[in-house]
């Protein structure tokens, strides 16, 4: 029987365990043991397997926004074509214990996937799928934001006092309007999935984040039993929140493998990820901030419409870190969706953070500036001291650290005022933003083996996304087995183990890594009774365990095997403390007097997470948090053709990702924490921390530049010189 | 992808006239993907012996299967001819580079994006469809040249820099011939889909350059990124001066128009007088004048006249007033 190691996080963790511990592999800045494989082709990816007998599915896409689907033609020289009440209009959404909103033959924007067509070729199924006639009953559907009269969901409303008295009693005020675009994920690996039937089971080998989750909405899509479903996912070529739910591909690949009686491929073309995949919905935010006398903030408004499809209950949260971040008596949030008919809206990486606080930072560089305040002491007067409104406790707080450190390390103080340097065509400028990312735990369940020969297992159904996660479970496992980091093998991906939280919402790192740590303690108990000495007193070090003055090689107190699970289940702090991670963002830019062109020459973050697990793969996510959000502040807009809504720029030669010209070389900074309430591990998320403000710290840096404010994301070279004039 | 069938050329008299010439493909296999082309055959040039970078009448003959990486790297291209080097590294990604021929590069199609999708109405793809481009999003499209057909840019990089340079295009086919670049490709009109003038059967065998003329040579290109995108506007621009005064002066513009785009009248202010800030104003006006803009693009015309006036500034060394 395996013994399993249960936690739930009601209180805090001051032991510092891991730190305790001898093998010193974790933090390590190991490479990432799947590297090899990944840049030598031996990855298999979702579409990269070739079971025998598989046939190539493609979606049919509506021509039209809205409507009906009244006929579907043949598709000559393909097996089938098929609709099937189950097939998917819009992905399911992270955590969804449903499956998605099926129903293929009502359209609610353009490019929906109304069917599939199946045939011995990709090419061939793509032909089809691209060539077959549909008949539709069309609609005329809104697909402006503006066109609508917003919704404004009750519980989304906040209000404490009366900000627009503030307003009026303030002594300084900012009343502006951003705009942000439509944003996509964008990930490497377009959606992917292969499905296999044996008898009533089916496999599906997918590109998916979250195993645990995509399994129920994909039993409840299909309509079978969990246990007859399982779902492989070793290796996923990034995410960014687009394979948190289970999408159309999926689904309509175990149809068809089920009716064609063999196996099923149904890829995305780049196109159809643009179309099918979730966007960031696009944001208005207008911000209202007011300042008293001593530079401290009195009234907060944050007022946000966003929009997604009608149907669809995800709306972005882009206030979600406002009600924490700065003090202030008089606070409002107000959020507002447009329903209208542009592709599903849902979670990219740093769902509300990575335009919310962007736009918020950017709103306090203003306020600072007409205040006369440096930016950076603005944001220190104005920390507060709890979390204002629920007067809860912070789990820690370490902003003002985060901008301290970094003006020191950026050398802020050698920043000049708006427009003074100059060099060539080039006018140079220096901003900042405050970072801020909320935190959470999600339940999470992980089994680890110890074997005889010195070699552990770890199990889990964790996806590794490209994040690390095989590197950082077998560097914990290594760590409190006491192992070299190369004896661990790290089995992720697959339903047949423990489920886990899965990658999203930063949780991941955090959630499964309390879990491997959890089993680890288990196996640990159990050498330590055979040692005859209490846990605490076990020393796991190369092989040998320790305990006073007795020393004994592992393989000596092990008979066969010994396996243990850990279960981690969130608790009473996620509700007694507010917890969140912390940063601070530094940039450098240059702009061009007469064409108006950005380069970004210099940027910098400081962040503070808790434990750092793997000093490596930790500044990886930051650098591609803060890649995010260049391309937030210079590039990204996914244009939506005014009249249907429909994605206009499909392909990511359209679509402008930051290419390495864009990216300087990044400095990634880590401010040493332990924070005791989020479980043993005393870790906190990273994955999108590095995103949130990294924008609006280029943005304030092209205002110290210029003197332009580009309220309009993105600040392309046009809305740079209708600023310049001259 | 439509079924088509394979041919290999061995020389320019097997290509056929109902054929669909593939060279690095980089451009066709995108379109055969999206069926926005649908040929029944390709036929495949890149064993034809056009690969060459050789003298040419005091100047220079590029064969048409000359890699753009190779030609960008060429020491005599970098030395009597720079400019066609810059715009060639400003163009596209390494690897695409790598694959991309002189020829395919000139007859690289426009990146409308209503161009590229089926479902949109469109001139240049479907003659008579209708353009969808126009009421919708238009931010690379053209302020010279359109026509209420097609308000479609030619993308490409090269072939600003050739135009610049007044390269002339060979043609190989039933009648040999010669074309000089500047009328090469072809604005839209009534005929949108008709984008140059070469003909079926047709095969571009190479680009002539006449000997060098020297000076100071400039790729000035505007994007919505650092690099691998296209233009927003691109400014190719030979200028010589002797004593002061601007003696030779040859601007070509990208991004802007369905083909490369020079006005001689904007040039001619130019010649023979002294770098100043209202001369290259006067130069814009003239380029100018006949720009129309009606949607996203607008932003193009004063884009345009700021990149021109920047790039003479520079390439005639004068100190900015403004
Ligand atoms: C993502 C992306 C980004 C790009 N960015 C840029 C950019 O920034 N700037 C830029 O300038 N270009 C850019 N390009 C375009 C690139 O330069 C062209 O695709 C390339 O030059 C085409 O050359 P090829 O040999 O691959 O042509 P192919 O794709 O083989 O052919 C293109 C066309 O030319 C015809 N053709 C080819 N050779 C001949 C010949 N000898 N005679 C007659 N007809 C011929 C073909 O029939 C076909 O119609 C980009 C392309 C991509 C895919
Ligand atoms: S602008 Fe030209 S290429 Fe674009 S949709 Fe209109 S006709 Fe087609």
């Amino acid at each position: 029987m395996t013994l399993t190691r249960h936690l739930r996080v009601d209180g805090p963790n001051h032991d510092d365990r891991l730190d305790l511990m001898a093998q010193g592999v974790l933090g390590q800045p190991l490479n990432r043991l799947e590297g090899p494989l990944k840049v030598t082709g031996r990855a298999t990816y979702a579409a990269e397997a070739r079971p025998r007998n598989m046939a190539y599915g493609v979606l049919v896409q509506a021509t039209v926004p809205a409507g009906k689907v009244l006929e579907i033609g043949d598709a000559p020289g393909a097996l089938a074509v098929i609709q099937d009440k189950r097939m998917v209009r819009y992905a399911a959404q992270g955590m969804d214990e449903k499956g998605p909103t099926s129903g293929p033959d009502r359209i609610e924007y353009m490019g929906q996937s109304i069917a599939l067509v199946v045939a011995e070729s990709f090419e061939a199924a793509r032909h089809a799928a691209q060539n077959i006639a549909v008949r539709y009953k069309s609609e005329d559907v809104p697909v402006l934001p503006d066109a609508v009269a917003p919704e404004l969901p009750p519980k989304k409303q906040s209000a404490v006092g009366d900000v627009d008295k503030a307003m009026r009693d303030a002594a300084v005020t900012l009343d502006q309007v951003w705009h942000t675009p439509s944003q996509m994920s964008a990930a490497m690996e377009p959606h992917a999935a292969i499905a296999e039937w044996d008898g009533d089971q089916v496999t599906i080998r997918a590109a998916l984040q979250m195993l645990s989750s995509n399994r129920k909405q994909m039993a409840d899509a299909l309509g079978i039993k969990e246990k007859n479903l399982r779902l492989l996912a070793p290796y996923v070529g990034g995410g960014f929140g687009s394979k948190l739910g289970i999408n159309a591909e999926a689904v309509a690949a175990a149809i068809a493998a089920k009716q064609l009686g063999r196996p099923v491929m149904v890829a995305m073309t780049r196109q159809q990820v643009f179309d099918l995949a979730h966007r960031r919905s696009e944001t208005r935010q207008r911000i209202r901030l007011a300042l008293d006398g001593d530079g401290r903030l009195t009234g907060i408004g944050h007022d946000v419409l966003v929009s997604n499809l009608p149907s669809s209950e995800f709306t972005e949260p882009v206030a979600q870190a406002t009600p924490f971040t700065y003090q202030a008596a008089q606070r409002q949030v107000v959020h507002a969706v447009a329903r209208i008919h542009r592709g599903c809206a849902g979670s990219v990486r740093a769902p509300g953070e990575a335009v919310g606080v962007t736009v918020f930072e950017c709103a306090m560089d203003e306020l600072a500036e007409a205040a006369g305040i440096d930016p950076v002491e603005l944001r220190l007067r104005n920390i507060p001291d709890v979390e204002p409104t629920t007067e809860r406790p912070f789990s820690s707080h370490m902003l003002a650290e985060a901008l301290q450190e970094g003006a020191r390390l950026f050398g802020w103080s050698g920043r000049k005022s708006v427009g003074q340097r100059v060099e060539g065509e080039w006018m140079i400028g220096m901003g900042m933003a405050a970072a801020v990312r909320v935190n959470m735990l999600i339940e999470s369940r992980a089994r680890v083996t110890l074997l005889q020969d010195g070699h552990a297992i770890v199990e889990t159904d964790m996806t590794d996304i490209g994040t690390g996660t095989y590197t950082i479970l077998g560097q914990l496992a290594a760590e409190m087995l006491g192992l070299p980091a190369e004896r661990v093998e790290v089995r992720l991906g697959d339903t047949d183990f423990p489920p886990a939280s899965g990658s999203g919402g930063s949780f991941g790192a955090a959630s499964s890594g309390n879990s491997v740590y959890l089993a680890c303690e288990e196996i640990r108990s159990q050498i330590a009774t055979v040692m005859g000495c209490n846990e605490a007193d076990l020393t796991l070090q190369d092989g040998v365990a320790r305990a006073g003055n007795v020393s004994r090689p592992l393989s000596e107190l092990i008979t066969g095997q010994v396996t243990a699970d850990g279960h981690l289940q969130p608790g009473k702090t996620e509700k007694s403390h507010r917890q969140a991670t912390w940063g601070s963002h530094w940039a450098e830019v240059a702009v061009n007097r007469w064409t108006g062109e950005v380069r970004v020459r210099r940027m910098m973050g400081v962040f503070a997470c808790g434990r750092v697990l793997n000093e490596k793969t930790a500044r990886s996510q930051c650098l591609g948090g803060m890649s995010f959000g260049i391309g937030i502040a210079l590039t990204e807009a996914m244009e939506h053709d005014p009249r249907d809504g429909h994605a206009v720029s499909r392909d990511l030669a359209e679509y402008h990702v930051p290419t390495h010209a864009d990216v300087p070389a990044l400095e990634v900074h880590f401010l040493p924490e332990r924070d005791a309430y989020v479980g043993p591990l005393q870790a906190k998320g990273l994955g999108e921390l590095g995103i949130c403000g990294a924008g609006a710290a280029v943005l304030n840096a092209i205002h110290n530049a210029c003197g332009v404010r580009v309220r309009d994301l993105p600040a392309t070279p046009d809305k740079i010189i209708a600023g310049l004039g001259g | 992808m439509r079924e088509f069938t394979y041919l290999r050329a061995n020389s320019v008299a097997d290509v056929p006239a109902g054929a669909t010439i593939i060279a690095g493909g980089t451009n066709l296999l995108d379109l055969m993907k999206l069926e926005v082309m649908a040929p029944d055959a390709l036929v495949d040039i890149t064993r034809l012996d056009l690969n060459r970078i050789e003298p040419h009448e005091g100047g220079l003959r590029i064969g048409a299967l000359v890699r753009n990486s190779d030609l960008a790297a060429d020491p005599v291209v970098r030395r009597d001819y720079p400019v066609l080097s810059r715009a060639l590294l400003a163009g596209a990604s390494g690897q695409l580079r790598n694959m991309a021929t002189t020829g395919g590069n000139l007859m690289q199609r426009t990146r409308c994006p209503y161009f590229y999708d089926r479902r949109m109405a469109c001139n240049k793809r479907d003659p008579g469809t209708g353009c969808a481009a126009q009421g919708g999003v238009t931010r690379h499209h053209a302020i010279l040249g359109a026509s209420d057909r097609c308000i479609a840019t030619y993308p490409g990089d090269m072939a600003v820099a050739l135009l610049a340079l007044d390269a002339v295009v060979q043609i190989d086919g039933p009648a040999p011939r010669e074309v000089p670049l500047a009328d090469f490709h072809l604005l839209p009109g009534e005929t949108p889909h008709v984008e140059t003038v070469l003909k079926p059967g047709e095969v571009i065998t190479g680009v002539t350059l006449p000997a060098p003329v020297g000076g100071e040579q400039r790729y000035r290109k505007v994007r919505d990124r650092a690099s691998y995108a296209f233009a927003l506007v691109s400014i190719a621009a030979v200028i010589r001066m002797e004593q002061g005064q601007i003696s030779h002066a040859a601007l070509a513009f990208g991004g802007v128009a369905a083909k490369p785009w020079r006005d001689g009248d904007a040039e001619a202010v130019l010649l023979g007088r002294e770098p100043s800030d209202a001369l290259f104003a006067q130069a814009a006006d003239i380029l100018l004048k006949p720009a129309r803009a009606f949607g996203d693009h607008a932003f193009k015309i004063p884009l345009l006249r700021r990149t021109l006036m920047a790039t003479l500034r520079d390439a005639t060394g004068l100190e900015a007033t403004a």
